[in-house]
């Protein structure tokens, strides 16, 4: 068959919503698309690790510990699962660290603010996590199996993640003054970027038009972050918290809120590079990598060197 | 006395969380970083069951969380061994295995505990601690029979950790009067056993065994290292700046 009926059958199948598998053949453009959005997505949860890591030390409570500890850890499980499925685009899981440490893979640019008090890792969970559970219910329907796979296994764990969230926000505005202004605080700080979290508006998003044909993207920018807004305003609402946005109000010919401008400048400066924290968060995976090396050249030395990977062991 | 005694079950798992948890996000491949979470996990959990059953026999009726997170460093009764840092990966796993050992020994002992609850509980946390001990001893195979450099690291890092293993079969008084009323194990009864399991995992992992036969001690009675009082400034940070309040 030659290139342009091949070009042809894929998007037959892709109108006729049959996934497209890791063997089928597939345009270059699409494999690239998905390489760049799923690897970035793998980053996100890798780097999103951090500013929440910045805090399991310092959990206010053994409960609250044990919660943070087991979400991270299922955070580093969605990496993994996302690095997998990536690979069976035909890349490896070391030519997608090096893009992310090198500057060339980029990874969600919310993870490059910092978590300055207990109120942030509230905030995350609701704010950020329910914002990427916008993105990623969406992207349960995208047409490439196993990013589709992946996804459907993911949103059943960050819903959990939200609800965590909300709920360190909900005790914390139920708590001490000192207590509510840290929630206040936090929210002010993470409404923007979170809002920003779903990228340019529909008109400048570059890559949007293409992704929507091939069914990766099902919904616009626009259109999820007017979902987020809508779901998160009676959030808000029920936690007592002020939204830090002076324009936001109801439109009751849309049947949606309008919210003001969003800063553009920030967010392109924070993706560009200079956000707070991007230097320290790249810097401390490239750290954890680095002082890594040894231990995996160790383990694969170790596993050439004996007949089978795992070592005999005298308690199981 | 019993509630001493779980304090000091409980603190132990309690600083080695603390310890792991600071790792979170920085392990050497994202398979171990999961991993070495989900030991941090596990032993909250195994805290958390020790300090709720400890707030029973509480004189001062604390909850958990003032148990675990306000008091006094010189209240705290974990072994020195449990809060030495994490100097490089070779450091956490030769820490990890060395407690791993003691861990499994002791709890394994302690499910034939008199006290109903403390033997259900040990009983509970053993199924975990057998997962640990798989991990860690693995490790000091893959790490001491890997490489030239890694073999190094890990010689370098028991001959750092070997003094703190000795206060693990350290009874206090009150250990000896709870271990005869058949509560509490026999720390001392374990070492043996301890050192011919290690004995026989340094050898395998082509890995040397110290010559030095002294160890430290201190923390069974409270007197802990100097990295103690910064662990404790962390974990207490929230509990100490605003305190009875709900998180």
């Amino acid at each position: 068959m030659d290139e342009k009926a091949l070009q042809l059958r894929f998007q037959e199948q892709i109108d006729a919503e049959i996934k497209i598998e890791p063997k089928d053949w597939m345009p270059d453009a699409y494999r690239k698309t998905l390489i760049r959005q799923m690897s970035q997505h793998a980053h996100s949860e890798i780097v999103g690790m951090l500013p929440e890591g910045n805090w399991v030390t310092r959990a206010p409570t053994l409960k609250r510990k044990a919660i943070l500890l087991a979400k991270i850890q299922d955070e580093a499980g969605h990496g993994l699962y996302l690095y997998s499925a990536t690979e069976t685009l035909g890349i490896s899981r070391d030519e997608m660290i090096q893009a992310l440490h090198s500057g060339k893979a980029k990874y969600s640019s919310v993870f490059n603010y910092p978590t300055l008090s207990w109120a942030d890792i509230g905030a995350i969970g609701w704010l950020v996590d329910g914002a990427a559970i916008m993105n990623q219910v969406a992207l349960m329907r995208t047409s490439y199996g196993p990013y589709s796979r992946a996804m459907i296994r993911i949103c059943k764990e960050e819903s959990f993640h939200q609800r965590q969230g909300f709920d360190i926000l909900y005790t914390l505005c139920q708590g001490s003054e000192e207590q509510k202004a840290m929630a206040q605080d936090a929210f002010n700080r993470w409404w923007w970027p979170s809002i920003m979290m779903f990228g340019p508006h529909d008109a400048e998003s570059t890559h949007s038009s293409q992704s929507t044909k091939w069914k990766i993207k099902r919904k616009s920018n626009d259109e999820l972050r007017q979902d987020f807004v809508d779901a998160t305003v009676q959030q808000a609402e029920v936690l007592g918290l002020t939204i830090p946005d002076p324009d936001l109000k109801w439109n009751e010919e849309r049947k949606h809120y309008d919210f003001g401008a969003i800063n553009w400048e920030e967010f392109w400066t924070v993706v560009k590079g200079n956000g707070p924290c991007n230097r320290e968060r790249i810097a401390a995976r490239q750290k954890a990598y680095d002082d890594g090396e040894w231990v995996r050249d160790a383990a694969a030395a170790y596993a050439k060197k004996h007949t089978h990977a795992y070592p005999s062991t005298s308690t199981s | 006395m019993l509630f001493k005694y779980l304090l000091q079950l409980a603190d132990n798992q309690l600083i080695l969380s603390q310890r792991l948890s600071e790792l979170c996000g920085h392990g050497p491949a994202l398979e171990q970083d999961i991993a070495i979470t989900n030991i941090s996990l596990d032993l909250i959990g195994q805290a958390r069951l020790l300090f709720q059953y400890a707030t029973k026999h509480d004189d001062q009726k604390r909850n958990e969380d003032q148990l675990a997170l306000v008091r006094p460093e010189n209240e705290y009764r974990n072994v020195l061994l449990v809060e030495q840092p994490n100097v490089d990966f070779a450091h956490v796993i030769v820490r990890q295995y060395f407690y791993d050992e003691f861990n499994f020994l002791n709890y394994s002992a302690l499910v034939n505990s008199k006290d109903e609850e403390l033997a259900a509980i040990a009983t509970k946390s053993l199924m975990e601690v057998k997962y640990h001990l798989r991990f860690s001893r693995n490790w000091m195979l893959r790490l001491g029979d890997g490489t030239a450099i890694s073999n190094q690291k890990m010689q370098d890092a028991i001959d750092d950790l070997w003094a703190y293993p000795g206060e693990l079969f350290e009874m206090t008084a009150d250990e000896q009067v709870l271990a005869k009323a058949g509560v509490a194990v026999d720390v001392s009864t374990l070492q043996e056993n301890w050192k011919e399991a290690v004995l026989a995992t340094l050898q395998e992992a082509t890995l040397a065994i110290p010559e030095g036969t002294w160890h430290q001690t201190g923390g069974k009675k409270g007197i802990h290292s100097e990295y103690m009082g910064h662990i404790l400034a962390e974990m207490q940070f929230l509990q100490r700046a605003y305190p009875n309040q709900t998180w």
